[in-house]
């Protein structure tokens, strides 16, 4: 490349990034819905937290429906909605509660459920991440809430709280009850 | 009417800064003494009107005056006088006046001690510094004046500042942090200067230099509290959780960090001279870009300031026009500073670069790990608090630090222009096989576990070490005493060691305290216990108490050591009457070897808690390491010669001086 040219590259970088950001501050927040929704859940085959529970796949959980949150020790907003969880779980529910835990924090995961309570039905393991690909996960905690038919219905990004709850979650499990 | 006098000060800064970006320049190109010299006036007018703003700012905190908007969001009639204070930067616009106060107290002071600069350099400089308060606090005055008034339906009480909020390292973080932040505008306009001038020699590196490393200081400072704040304020006994206001105050310090090193190899050697006005321009850029990040509302955090997309709109303007046209201007004028000393493979010039290297990959790795959640955030609007996982940071990161590890031993041993490959065996074999030895046998006595990221910490950190003591006896072996040869070592030497030796520490205290903290969460009823190590901790109970703005519940934690009684902890949860929010407020008994920590989860009935209980060991040296490293910092510019005013100013007159100047000393 030409000398000069190269002299171009941090302004251009910097040009780039700033139309990006733009996009992101314009973006209205409620047109674009996840890709994922209305789409069947992808097939999978995990082994369980607890490794001496075995493994998990899709037909496990056939016909049931299930909110899954995909969640790590590590990550400080799954412990902002870890107390929310355990009340949601003692709750009088008709869903089957899932976690799934990053596979690189297995021990700790263990440790916490022990510590704080374990508001999960069902414990899986992303053991290679390719839930999380398929689900198309960007960071923890998303949670995803799917039907008995086994269709994503809604995707959550981030710590879910009492009020977002209500607000999201309850009027599409009311739909499909 | 105090607010308004306030505004109205605002005003009048805003009106000098826009004389100030104007004039001197004016006065530069017409080659009038007069316009120029007008600069300094013009930047203590400032300097003394953002002042007044933010005395009156301050006076409607402590006089509880709710008819300012700003002042009922963040205060509160029973909050303590020490947190009104505070809470003039406690928000999105009073923690922009914050900002605005330190550009001009950073242009005031460029104006008073650069005596020694040619009157044509200063006033560019200064105008360059003037065109970023006029953003500012036009910024501020459009979208977010902190002075805007409730007046027909004047509150009668504030809603309190945020619990997080009310806090020692609140007092402390934010103004240190936004001194780093700011003060990296300084070398960015020295930059911007070397671009219009065409002239980048020895004595401009010598110019910026100190602002530099004092502007990277404050950083250090800033985010270490931050970090200490969080460990013992959010509760989760963390330090550090590459959440995105950490990672971009972070940043800018790692493009702080290679740019004070390659402003060192440009004053001593005349190299990287482009390369160094790139690394100004990009550490105010990434503090800037911070700054839009977390004023936008793109990102939410327990930092986050309210969501506004219109304030991003003009915030995200202000980078396009600081960032976007100094990039440009780069483009153009950089060939113009071309560096032309030479240098071989062994020589200090190359190590810095690969540190540079080393530190601008490392902060692209955060930065695309910080901005790909962000696009998916926007979209899913009030989708708050998510987290690209620290392993992904950490993948990055750590490898990249242990590689700069090896390259500090080297580098900072080896000789400019040329270090010949016998000196540096001479040197550094014994120091490497000592740190390999060392850092293996010492945690496998002292712990009795095989732990390879552990053997491979400790021997990097007694290699930086050993490498340091190694070289301060060499360079002081040829005088009369040792004594006397540390003394003829000077005051940029010294800060160098101390810097590195903080940077060991750090390195010592991050790996100890992530491996062998023991951290618990256990249910607990009054005179149960719990045994971590040769600690025990008993549990006698929580009882209610109250504080002047919020009731708390306050637990008592008895610790055995060894079986005998030892000390006794007292971690809260508070409830505050104005929002009704909770807090937690650990007890931290601070060690030098380790931290005994207490706090309190839930109640879970008959007097029972959830109680958090850390043992944490070095993990103060972390923030032992965060001083030494700013401390050397400022060390480093003590030195003799960035006091040599009229030296500089002779210097700056003729260029051959200045060159041969350079190369001396």
């Amino acid at each position: 490349m030409n000398r000069r040219l190269k002299l171009f590259v941090p302004v251009a970088v910097f040009l780039a990034m700033a139309g990006f950001l733009l996009f992101g501050l314009t973006r209205d927040p409620n047109v674009v819905p996840s890709a994922l929704v209305n789409r069947p859940l992808p097939e999978f085959r995990h082994p369980s937290l607890f490794p001496e529970l075995g493994e998990y796949t899709n037909k496990d959980f056939a016909g049931e429906i299930l909110l899954i949150n995909i969640w790590g020790s590590w990550c400080p907003p799954c412990h902002v909605e870890h107390p929310f969880f355990i009340t949601l779980s003692e709750s009088d529910r008709d869903f089957t509660f899932v976690g799934v835990s990053y596979d690189y924090s297995m021990v700790e995961d263990r440790e916490f459920l022990a510590d704080k309570g374990n508001p999960f039905d069902y414990n899986l393991v992303d053991l290679d991440g390719s839930l999380r690909i398929d689900l198309g996960v960007t960071g923890a905690p998303e949670t995803f809430l799917v039907d008995q038919q086994g269709t994503i219905l809604y995707r959550h990004i981030g710590a879910i709280d009492a009020s977002i709850w209500e607000e999201k979650f309850e009027p599409l499990l009311a739909a499909i009850r | 009417m105090i607010p308004e006098l306030g505004n109205f000060a605002l005003v009048l800064a805003l009106s000098l800064s826009l004389l100030l970006s104007v004039l001197p320049m004016v006065g530069v190109y017409r080659r009038n003494e007069l316009l120029m010299s007008l600069s300094r006036p013009l930047c203590a007018g400032i300097w003394v009107f953002m002042l007044l703003s933010f005395a009156c700012l301050a006076w409607a905190f402590l006089h509880d005056d709710f008819s300012v908007a700003y002042v009922s969001r963040n205060s509160n009639t029973l909050l303590p006088a020490i947190y009104k204070f505070t809470g003039v930067w406690g928000g999105h616009e009073g923690s922009l006046l914050l900002w605005v106060l330190m550009v001009a107290s950073w242009t005031y002071a460029v104006s008073l001690f650069s005596r020694g600069l040619p009157l044509d350099i200063l006033a560019r400089v200064l105008a360059v510094m003037g065109i970023i308060s006029v953003s500012f606090l036009l910024f501020m005055l459009l979208t977010s004046n902190p002075f805007d008034r409730l007046l027909l339906n004047t509150p009668a009480e504030g809603s309190d500042l945020n619990p997080l909020l009310q806090d020692f390292g609140l007092i402390v973080h934010p103004p240190f942090l936004y001194m780093g932040y700011v003060g990296f505008s300084v070398a960015y306009a020295f930059a911007i200067t070397a671009l219009l001038t065409g002239k980048l020699d020895a004595a401009w590196a010598r110019w910026t230099r100190p602002w530099t490393n004092l502007a990277w200081a404050f950083l250090t400072i800033g985010i270490a509290l931050g970090s200490w704040w969080a460990y013992y304020e959010l509760g989760w006994g963390g330090w550090w959780f590459w959440d995105p206001t950490e990672n971009v105050a972070f940043m800018p310090w790692l493009v702080g960090t290679a740019l004070i090193h390659s402003l060192a190899v440009t004053e001593k050697r005349g190299v990287f001279k482009s390369w160094t006005v790139l690394l100004a321009i990009a550490a105010f850029s990434l503090s800037l870009l911070g700054t839009f990040i977390i004023r936008s509302g793109l990102i939410t955090s327990v930092h986050a300031f309210a969501v506004d997309p219109e304030r991003g709109l003009v915030l995200l303007t202000i980078l396009l026009i600081v960032i976007g046209v100094s990039l440009f201007l780069y483009a153009l004028r950089a060939p113009v500073v071309k560096g032309t000393s030479s240098y071989t493979a062994t020589s200090r010039e190359v190590f810095l670069l690969i540190n540079n290297i080393l530190l601008v990959v490392s902060t692209a790795g955060i930065l695309l790990g910080t901005l790909y959640p962000l696009l998916h955030e926007a979209i899913n609007g009030e989708a708050n608090m998510v987290s690209v996982g620290p392993p992904y940071f950490n993948t990055i990161f750590l490898p990249l630090m242990g590689i700069l590890s090896v390259f500090l031993g080297v580098g900072s041993i080896s000789r400019r222009k040329r270090t010949p490959v016998s000196y540096l065996k001479e040197m550094l074999v014994k120091v490497a096989v000592a740190s390999v030895v060392l850092g293996v046998l010492v945690p496998l006595v002292v712990t009795r576990e095989v732990n390879l990221p552990i053997f491979l910490a400790v021997s990097l950190a007694f290699w930086i070490v050993f490498g340091i003591v190694r070289d301060v006896l060499d360079k002081s072996a040829n005088k009369a005493s040792r004594l006397a040869g540390m003394k003829s070592l000077s005051l940029s030497y010294w800060g160098m060691q101390v810097a590195h030796l903080g940077f060991a520490v750090i390195i010592l205290g991050i790996c100890l305290t992530s491996h062998y903290s023991v951290e618990r969460d256990v249910r607990l009823a009054p005179g149960e216990s719990i045994s971590i190590r040769n600690y025990e901790f008993i549990f006698e109970g929580a009882t209610p108490q109250n504080g002047p703005n919020y009731q708390s519940q306050a637990g008592v934690v008895t610790v055995l050591k060894n079986g005998r009684d030892y000390l006794t902890l007292h971690p809260e949860k508070r409830t505050y009457y104005a929002t009704g929010s909770v807090q937690t407020e650990a007890d931290i008994d601070v060690g030098f070897f380790r931290d005994l920590f207490a706090a309190l989860g839930d109640e879970r009935g008959g007097g029972a808690w959830v109680v958090r209980i850390h043992l944490k060991p070095f993990v103060f040296w972390i923030w032992l390491g965060a001083f030494l490293m700013a401390g050397g910092g400022v060390g480093a510019i003590l030195d003799k010669r960035y006091r040599a005013r009229v030296n500089a100013h002779q210097a700056a007159a003729s260029p051959a001086a200045t060159n041969l100047a350079g190369q001396v000393s």
